[in-house]
């Protein structure tokens, strides 16, 4: 198995008062390692049930979900999480959030060489100085570069975005997809991307993936090969525009107000 | 604390005292009707080594049993907050205990118990004040958003991690609110039972022995203690938010 993420044929229904809920059917997804798939699709989709997938914490009704040539039958310290809501512990400094994964999860690692680790990251995305602040005392972006940072410390194979820069202003959203792309240089990883924003979807990931209206299955797929320093700039040119449009497209199909 | 911190409330608590002398006086109040601060004064110092004997036994009972309050609160809404058929099942129960006046269940339990002081009244200490910490309890641990429980599980924590790691601390704040609350209550359960039982012990046996000998200064004398235990119960409360709960709350900023 050559994919470091394998999703085959995933179907999966919520159980609710008024019977079976489908939200997936069909999805199939595949991410080499080291690869950066950005998953798109209508709103209510199930895209985080996707994620809830990939991490273990919840298994499909039918299907299968592989990593690293692994069937996935619980949550594995193998995988590293952020979410919309950056969800700090208030109690916590910033350097006591970003250390927690690595109370959870043996590395092996000494107390000194864990802290100077968080240091590390957190320097890396622009929180050096931050280190003692509570969450409250951080801007929404701030927040979520901390969030970010937690998702990494304990150096996970697959990290998983659910639309980690949703909440945030247009400015902030930019500055974040900078940090991912220096965040990615530095420290490698395999990721999927949840999002409802196409330009964050090709300027972010090398694959996208739109999903169908509910029940979900993988609709489309397209991969981008964006050239060049990866920066705002690069949103402008007329391929960017050309895969932006395609996906616009592939979403109306997915919404059912257009024929595929 | 600075000078401002304690000179204002201090100045406020002198004028309150000179408006109630003032009050009593312009009327010709006597002193069954109301007393005035200059009738109490001789009434603590005739009944000096009483206030201390019973006032003791107001205080260690009241703590004892909010103490158990709190270990059977936090126990109960723990059941509650993380199972939702526990929850479905106990709140109906609880609400209608809650719903019953303990005014009604003191003269049930002392004589359930007859002549064990101590116990009846700690028991309705802790009956009359652990619903607020078992509510707030299973509402911190039922509203925890889940993906404040998915960082922990993806990584392959137990459940009883992510109780200690994140929901309990979470809850603190919540858990501190009820026990403000609860330590009032549970203040007025100890002396409900102290005021009722005869030959009992505490500061409401000695408002009982007032109102008896038809002392009414004592009587006053009684309340302004209270008052005072409950300032000094509340305010030990806040003292202990500030050192465990301290990070909820936020800077005026």
């Amino acid at each position: 198995m050559s994919n470091l993420i394998d999703i085959k044929g995933v179907r999966h229904a919520y159980k609710t008062p008024s019977g079976p809920l489908p939200v997936l059917d069909g999805l199939e997804l595949s991410v080499p390692e080291g690869g950066f798939a950005a998953v798109v699709g209508p709103s209510g989709c199930g895209k985080s049930t996707l994620t809830r997938l990939v991490a273990g914490l919840m298994k499909p009704d039918a299907g299968e979900v592989w990593l690293h040539g692994e069937l996935v039958k619980g949550p594995k310290s193998t995988v590293g999480m952020a979410f919309q809501n950056p969800v700090l512990l208030e109690w916590r400094t910033i350097l006591q959030n970003v250390m927690l994964p690595l109370e959870i999860v043996d590395t092996g690692m000494s107390r000194k060489a864990r802290e100077d680790r968080a240091r590390h990251l957190l320097d890396l995305v622009g929180l050096s100085g931050f280190e003692d602040k509570r969450p409250s005392e951080l801007s929404g972006g701030m927040r979520q570069r901390a969030s970010l940072c937690r998702a990494i410390v304990h150096k996970p194979e697959v990290l998983i975005l659910d639309e980690p820069f949703g909440a945030l202003d247009a400015f902030t959203r930019e500055d974040l997809w900078q940090t991912m792309h220096k965040v990615k240089a530095e420290e490698p990883f395999t990721g999927v991307l949840i999002t409802h924003d196409l330009r964050e979807s090709i300027f972010l990931a090398d694959q996208v993936i739109v999903l169908s209206g509910r029940p979900a299955k993988t609709q489309y797929v397209m991969d981008v090969h964006l050239t060049g320093e990866r920066d705002i700039e690069m949103l402008y040119t007329p391929e960017s525009a050309d895969a932006l449009n395609t996906l616009r497209q592939q979403i109306r199909i997915a919404q059912g107000r257009e024929a595929a | 604390m600075t000078l401002r911190q304690i000179g204002v409330p201090l100045a406020a608590l002198i004028l309150f005292g000179l408006f109630w002398e003032w009050l009593v006086w312009v009327n010709g109040w006597p002193n069954y009707k109301m007393a005035s601060p200059s009738d109490i004064w001789p009434a603590f110092w005739k009944f000096r080594g009483l206030f201390l004997e019973y006032g003791w036994d107001t205080l260690w009972r009241t703590v004892v049993g909010l103490l158990l309050s709190v270990v059977f609160g936090v126990f109960l809404g723990m059941i509650m907050g993380l199972s939702r058929t526990m929850r479905d099942a106990l709140y109906p129960l609880l609400v209608g205990f809650n719903a019953i006046p303990k005014a009604t269940v003191v003269p049930i339990i002392a004589l359930m118990f007859v002549g064990q002081h101590d116990m009846n009244t700690i028991l309705i200490a802790f009956l009359i004040s652990f619903f607020p910490i078992a509510v707030s309890v299973s509402i911190g641990l039922s509203t925890l958003e889940p993906e404040y429980r998915d960082i922990l599980a993806s990584l392959g924590a137990s459940k009883f991690t992510i109780f200690w790691k994140i929901a309990l601390p979470k809850t603190l704040p919540e858990f501190f609110g009820a026990l403000k609350v609860a330590v009032t209550l549970a203040f007025i359960g100890t002396n409900l039972m102290e005021i009722v039982e005869p030959h009992g012990r505490g500061l409401g046996h000695l408002f009982d022995s007032g109102k008896i000998s038809a002392d009414y200064p004592l009587m006053f004398a009684v309340l302004i203690a209270l008052a005072l235990m409950g300032i000094v119960l509340y305010y030990v409360v806040v003292a202990l938010e500030k050192v465990f709960a301290g990070w909820a709350e936020r800077n005026p900023t």
